[in-house]
């Protein structure tokens, strides 16, 4: 958790000399490259032994656990099979068994194609916003758009679909759900926070600075338990707020308070004649941020920005502690039923794969982007 | 409420200017507002608590500290049963989180700076499984790596009867980590005051010796004589007592080991998570930092006729170090920040037991008060140590 802040992104200048291995395969002869990048002094040739030595026996250890061993199926829940095989090969047979509860927990059977075209739409919707050509207010339309589509399939009750409440959502969706929205009802929250935090009124400033600093001093694991046990003495009698509501809520103020700073971080990286040339044009305080300083603000911490954004991803998993059925909780219950207890390492090399598609994809994009950025600028 | 005033220039004959086109009372107007408003929010929350409470007779305040906790805690630093009070309980559990903290962060940092600096290897081979380890260990949830390594220990070890021994006196089974233990020995507080009086040696030799060197030029070897009076002086003590020496080997008796160390399954899990999962931030923090400082400042520390050794320790550390050192700080902080996850893995950390306290005394405010101030407590000194570290490295612009 809470390394929101810190995936490092690649150095600026990175020296061209130092610590960058040869890569081109293509242009020198295989034995050359070897030579150059290998075996190029005793401690080397020593080094690449030892690593070769490894990685060939952890890599025969782990396909013969994984694949050669491996019991894919079992009839029912007979797992004896599994049982047999324990530490020699991986019990395939649960993903097959539990994928449908993995992916969407206690969602009701026979409405599964719901949650499921609800992580198409999600993923549709990343990859446009993905697209810069997309990037301007239609961008907005698809999402408002998405987001209806998105309410309607899980909860039903309209168009003849089944109502379901929120307690019985869960799995992939419900990752998405409070990733998704925790990050977008943060982010206009956060640049009023980093503005706040920059503000020349002093109350202002310092109740942001206090909130911001509040926030990430503590873990998000205490935010949830206030989440869970707290925010229900908050409310007036006879109000109740849904479990799922009230942790989106705590992962809402988690992410505004990590991302604040990043924000801040972009305004404070703005040139002041910026600022004292807009305040020269005669434009409000608001028109001046609006149109001259956030534009360019945001643009700069585009890196860091998507990098919070996979720390939140990830964060999202704590919501397990306090037992709602995210993703990593529904790999957690798939193995609580005594059939299939003691193969957890399977089933969070399963879900491991999906975190890591999603995070390793948006860190990928923001070098990208980041690449892309700074190519726009040097011109 | 105070405001700071604008930086308007009023003309200075006219009056006070109430109007509302008037910058400063438009920004005490504003800051009225929202205070107000924060206010009001915070007031409402307030009064609906204190009903909440009342009419659910949940009892407020502290009182509950020095009751009896009747709280199992499966391990403990100090002596612990569940007969002694809920204060004390806290203590154990806070002594346990900083216990995975400390331990983590110098693992987590050693490890780092060994990823790190393997990631920009001439050897492609070492460079690349660096580069992999990195990658698959940032881009997953520490949550699942902890419920992993966790699963592991517990499930997939062997009892203790078929323990894996990797090293002699080390088992490795589900019941977690045995290792010899070093027996204190009578004499044993003489080397420890005879190392302090080594390091506090060393420290003399090498102020005398930077100060000698800043009048005269004459260099003295500072590292050797240091390294001699920090391990010497102990060493010497050590035998002088007549180096008495044993181990306590853990041994298999019954169902369980007896003696020796123990790593409980979670303590080694959470310890494993932490330190793997920090190091692979640490080591893009470490590689960054090398990358930062110019090529041109070794070949010109070269050109000078400083060794290698000396390029890397008084020209190239120095300013690698400026950079490497605020995120890594907050990297430290994120790893005591991330101890809190123990409690979905069930080692006894100051989260995992103030939600059990809250559970028996039903004072949710009080469990989680205790908590934050115990957190924000932790990062705030981390955070003030290392910005002392860093003021002291950082450039020192003339």
């Amino acid at each position: 958790m809470s390394d929101t802040q810190s995936h490092y992104t690649s150095p600026t200048f990175a020296g061209p000399k130092a610590g960058q291995p040869g890569r081109s395969f293509a242009d020198i002869p295989p034995v050359k490259w070897a030579r150059a990048n290998l075996f190029n002094s005793w401690l080397n040739t020593a080094l690449t032994l030892l690593l070769i030595y490894f990685i060939v026996k952890y890599a025969i250890d782990l396909v013969s656990w994984g694949l050669i061993n491996a019991v894919w199926e079992v009839p029912g829940n007979d797992t004896r099979a599994c049982r047999d095989i324990r530490g020699i090969g991986a019990c395939w047979a649960l993903i097959n068994e539990k994928f449908r509860f993995i992916m969407f927990a206690t969602y009701p059977y026979e409405e599964h194609w719901r949650p499921a075209l609800v992580i198409v739409i999600f993923l549709a919707l990343y990859v446009v916003s993905a697209m810069r050509r997309f990037w301007n207010r239609k961008l907005i339309a698809i999402w408002l758009l998405g987001l209806v589509a998105i309410g309607v399939l899980m909860w039903g009750g309209v168009f003849g679909l089944r109502y379901v409440g929120q307690e019985r959502w869960g799995g992939l969706p419900i990752t998405l759900i409070l990733s998704t929205f925790g990050i977008a009802i943060a982010f206009p929250l956060s640049i009023l926070l980093a503005l706040g935090r920059r503000s020349d009124m002093p109350a202002i400033r310092v109740m942001c600075v206090t909130y911001i600093e509040l926030i990430r001093g503590v873990p998000l694991v205490s935010l949830l338990f206030m989440a869970s046990v707290m925010f229900p003495l908050f409310l007036p009698e006879g109000v109740t707020v849904d479990k799922l509501l009230r942790a989106q809520v705590a992962i809402i103020m988690f992410a505004a308070a990590y991302l604040a700073e990043v924000v801040r971080g972009g305004l404070q990286a703005i040139p002041k004649g910026q600022y004292e040339a807009a305040d020269a044009l005669g434009l409000s305080y608001w028109q001046k941020t609006v149109f001259i300083i956030l534009p360019q603000a945001l643009r700069l911490v585009i890196p860091p920005l998507v990098n919070t954004f996979i720390g939140l991803f990830k964060d999202t998993s704590l919501v397990l502690i306090i037992g709602i059925f995210d993703l990593l909780n529904a790999a957690k219950t798939s193995v609580n039923e005594p059939a299939w207890r003691g193969f957890g390492v399977e089933a969070y090399i399963f879900v491991a794969i999906f975190y890591f598609v999603f995070c390793f994809g948006m860190s990928k994009y923001s070098q990208d982007l980041e690449v892309e950025l700074s190519r726009h600028r040097k011109r | 409420m105070a405001s700071r005033p604008q930086t308007v220039r009023r003309p200075p004959t006219a009056g006070v200017n109430l109007s509302l086109n008037n910058p400063t009372v438009r920004a005490i107007l504003y800051q009225i507002v929202v205070v107000g408003a924060v206010g009001l929010v915070v007031w409402y929350l307030v009064s609906n608590t204190i009903e909440n409470l009342e009419t659910r007779r949940i009892a407020t305040g502290f009182g509950f500290l020095d009751r009896e906790a009747g709280l199992p805690i499966g391990e403990s630093v100090i002596p612990y049963s569940p007969a002694d009070t809920y204060a004390r309980a806290l203590f154990v559990g806070l002594l346990n989180t900083l216990r995975v903290a400390l331990i983590g962060i110098v693992l987590a940092t050693l490890l780092g700076t060994i990823v790190g600096i393997a990631r920009l290897s001439s050897n492609w081979l070492v460079a690349q499984t660096a580069r992999v380890y990195v990658e698959v260990l940032r881009n997953l949830p520490l949550l699942l790596q902890l419920l992993f390594w966790w699963t592991l220990f517990r499930d997939l070890f062997p009892g203790p009867r078929q323990a894996i021994t990797p090293l002699p006196g080390v088992f490795l089974s589900n019941r977690g980590v045995q290792l010899p233990a070093i027996l204190w020995q009578p004499g044993y507080g003489y080397v420890l005051g005879a190392f302090v009086i080594g390091v506090i040696a060393a420290v003399a030799v090498s102020r005398w010796a930077k100060r000698r060197q800043a009048s005269t030029g004459q260099q003295f070897p500072v590292l050797w004589v240091s390294l001699a009076l920090i391990l010497g002086v102990p060493g010497i003590t050590f035998m002088a007592i007549g180096a008495p020496f044993a181990l306590e080997q853990p041994e298999l008796r019954g169902f369980n080991f007896v003696g020796g160390v123990t790593l409980t399954p979670e303590f080694a899990a959470l310890l494993v998570g932490l330190v793997t999962y920090t190091a692979a931030f640490i080591a893009e923090i470490v590689r960054s930092g090398i990358l930062a400082v110019n090529q041109g400042q070794w070949e010109a520390a070269l050109a000078l006729g400083l060794r290698r050794g000396q390029v890397l320790r008084l020209v190239v550390l120095p300013q690698a170090l400026r950079v490497i050192v605020p995120p890594t700080t907050s990297q430290y902080l994120n790893l005591t920040k991330n101890s809190s996850l123990a409690v979905a893995i069930g080692y006894p950390d100051i989260v995992s037991v103030a939600n059990t306290m809250l559970n028996q005394t039903g004072q949710a405010i009080e469990g989680i008060a205790i908590i934050m101030a115990v957190y924000l407590t932790i990062s705030l000194s981390i955070s003030a140590f290392m910005n002392w570290y860093n003021r002291h490295i950082a450039l020192v612009e003339r």
